[in-house]
């Protein structure tokens, strides 16, 4: 194990660790230049990007010793990774009570349903080495998808309260009242997945198309599957964005066909009443 | 028809609407009047059930309203709100709204009538983006009717409308309830449209009920 981990780690590591301060001597110009028209992002690039560094360091030092583990290392670190996403993502619905495991339920729906699937029609290797980077890449952007579309979903929400309790008031069933916000959310969570697989191989040729090209893979056949895993990148948000947005749709009215999530309603008031009224 | 007994909301440690015990009957108009602050739309909210109560009771004809599902019970307790809240679309497709939540299809001579009788006759195939605030007042009005409610619940309904407006409104709102012989809560901080409409008013402050009788005995009094 010790052997792999030194493995990693030789005069391409340092190569990678020059090309890297290359790359924060560029975001730090950036920054200045933002700093230059009045836009303060210094404390927050920075933290990102040592964040982003250590992390990616870690990730490739751990990767190194698991690169020959079994599929259930492969998807104990997609379950951590998941975890993770969840914990990102549910920041958007900081006012919402069990907004963690509403994140995690959705993003493990999308990425789980989609790597599971992948599996299945052997389009993904269980093999750790591909399955952890492609699932990683899955699961991000269902990160993404969740996070898009709670944001929306709760802004929509907000901004149109009165036309809710008029539909409320009117007799409709709750879910019936959101039916426009709730589709402005999904699609909110679509619309980069879907402007990313129009850009394919036109703006951008991905990494994994990359690095299969640099081992060797058939650069037709590369390009192919570069296709098949932003496609699949497009229905695990799909299925993220439907499942993040049913779950909150389910918790912003009580079982009285009440709206509980308003601006003016404090978090307190908030609590007091699900207590007495349990959400559907 | 409705009364309240006890009725209560806080949310957190403020005290919305603080035991309050009314009665609305069949064709009467009650006035909840107040300065601003003083609870009236809150009250409002909870005879529609929009929020709920923290103590007391509602009664919809001597039956708790926690016992009727709150489809049912918003469809029987109409509300209008202060702000028309119109929804994107033809004035016939707002009408028609609260019929189709139960399934029920409303033909367009019922949809006629209803736009005739709060004076808007012709006006179903209009859009709503290019109505005044009185006419969207009017759909809003003739939106809730569409249900047959039994109780009519106005919030603030003429507080955004010009003098002429107003008063096209109360004569509306005074000859429905009449026809139809709806029981009417409307809340307005104008103590002279309360003369005009209601039989009876109650005078609500910090969330308490003040007064409560004829009109004339209980703004006179104040």
């Amino acid at each position: 194990m010790l052997t792999e981990l030194e493995g990693g780690i030789g005069n391409d590591v340092l190569m990678g660790l020059a090309q890297a301060v290359g790359a924060i001597v560029l975001c730090a110009a950036v920054v200045a230049l933002c700093r230059w028209h009045a836009v303060r992002v210094e404390r927050e690039a920075a933290v990102s990007m040592a964040r982003g560094l250590v992390q990616m360091v870690l990730v490739g030092m751990v990767l190194a010793v698991l690169l020959h583990g079994s599929l259930l290392i492969g998807t104990l670190i997609l379950l951590m990774m998941t975890i993770a996403a969840a914990f990102t993502a549910a920041r958007r619905l900081q006012q919402m009570e069990g907004a963690l495991l509403l994140c995690f339920w959705a993003i493990a729906a999308g990425a789980g349903t989609v790597i599971a699937a992948m599996l299945a029609t052997r389009s993904l290797r269980a093999d750790i080495a591909i399955l952890v980077p492609v699932g990683s890449m899955i699961i991000a952007n269902a990160m993404n998808a969740c996070a898009q579309a709670a944001e929306r979903f709760r802004a929509e929400i907000l901004a149109h309260v009165g036309q809710i309790e008029a539909g409320l008031t009117l007799g409709a069933e709750p879910a019936a009242t959101v039916v426009p916000y709730f589709q402005s959310a999904v699609y909110a969570s679509l619309l980069p997945r879907l402007d990313m697989l129009k850009s394919l191989g036109l703006v951008w040729i991905p990494g994994v198309m990359a690095g299969m090209m640099v081992s060797g893979a058939s650069p037709v056949y590369a390009a192919i599957y570069q296709f098949v895993v932003v496609a699949m990148i497009l229905a695990a948000s799909g299925i993220t964005g439907l499942v993040a947005t049913i779950l909150i749709r389910s918790r912003v009215f009580t079982s009285a066909a009440q709206l509980a999530f308003r601006p003016n309603e404090t978090s307190t008031s908030r609590a007091a009443l699900r207590q007495a009224h349990p959400v559907q | 028809m409705l009364e309240t007994r006890h009725l209560s909301r806080s949310v957190g440690q403020r005290l919305l609407v603080n035991d309050i015990s009314m009665q609305v009957a069949t064709g009467e108009i009650l006035a909840v009047v107040g300065p601003s602050g003083a609870g009236k739309s809150s009250f409002l909210r909870l005879l529609n059930r929009l929020d709920e109560p923290t103590a007391g009771l509602v009664l919809l004809k001597a039956t708790d309203y926690r016992s009727i599902a709150p489809q049912e019970l918003r469809r029987r307790i109409g509300m209008v709100m202060q702000t028309a809240f119109l929804f994107p679309g033809t004035i016939s497709a707002n009408i028609a709204f609260g019929p189709r939540q139960r399934g029920e299809i409303m033909a367009p001579t019922q949809i006629a009538t209803l736009l005739e009788r709060v004076g808007l006759s012709g006006f179903a195939d209009r859009d709503v983006g290019n109505l005044s605030g009185g006419e969207a007042q009017r759909v809003a009005l003739a939106r809730t009717l569409a249900n047959a409610p039994e109780v009519l619940l106005l919030d603030e309904p003429t507080s955004a409308l010009d003098e002429a407006s107003v008063r096209g409104v109360e004569e509306l709102v005074l000859g429905i309830v009449q026809e139809r012989r709806m029981a009417c809560v409307i809340v307005t901080h104008n103590r002279e449209q309360a003369v005009r409409l209601a039989d009876r008013t109650m005078i609500m402050e910090a969330g308490r009920l003040v007064a409560i009788g004829a009109t004339r005995e209980v703004l006179h009094a104040d």
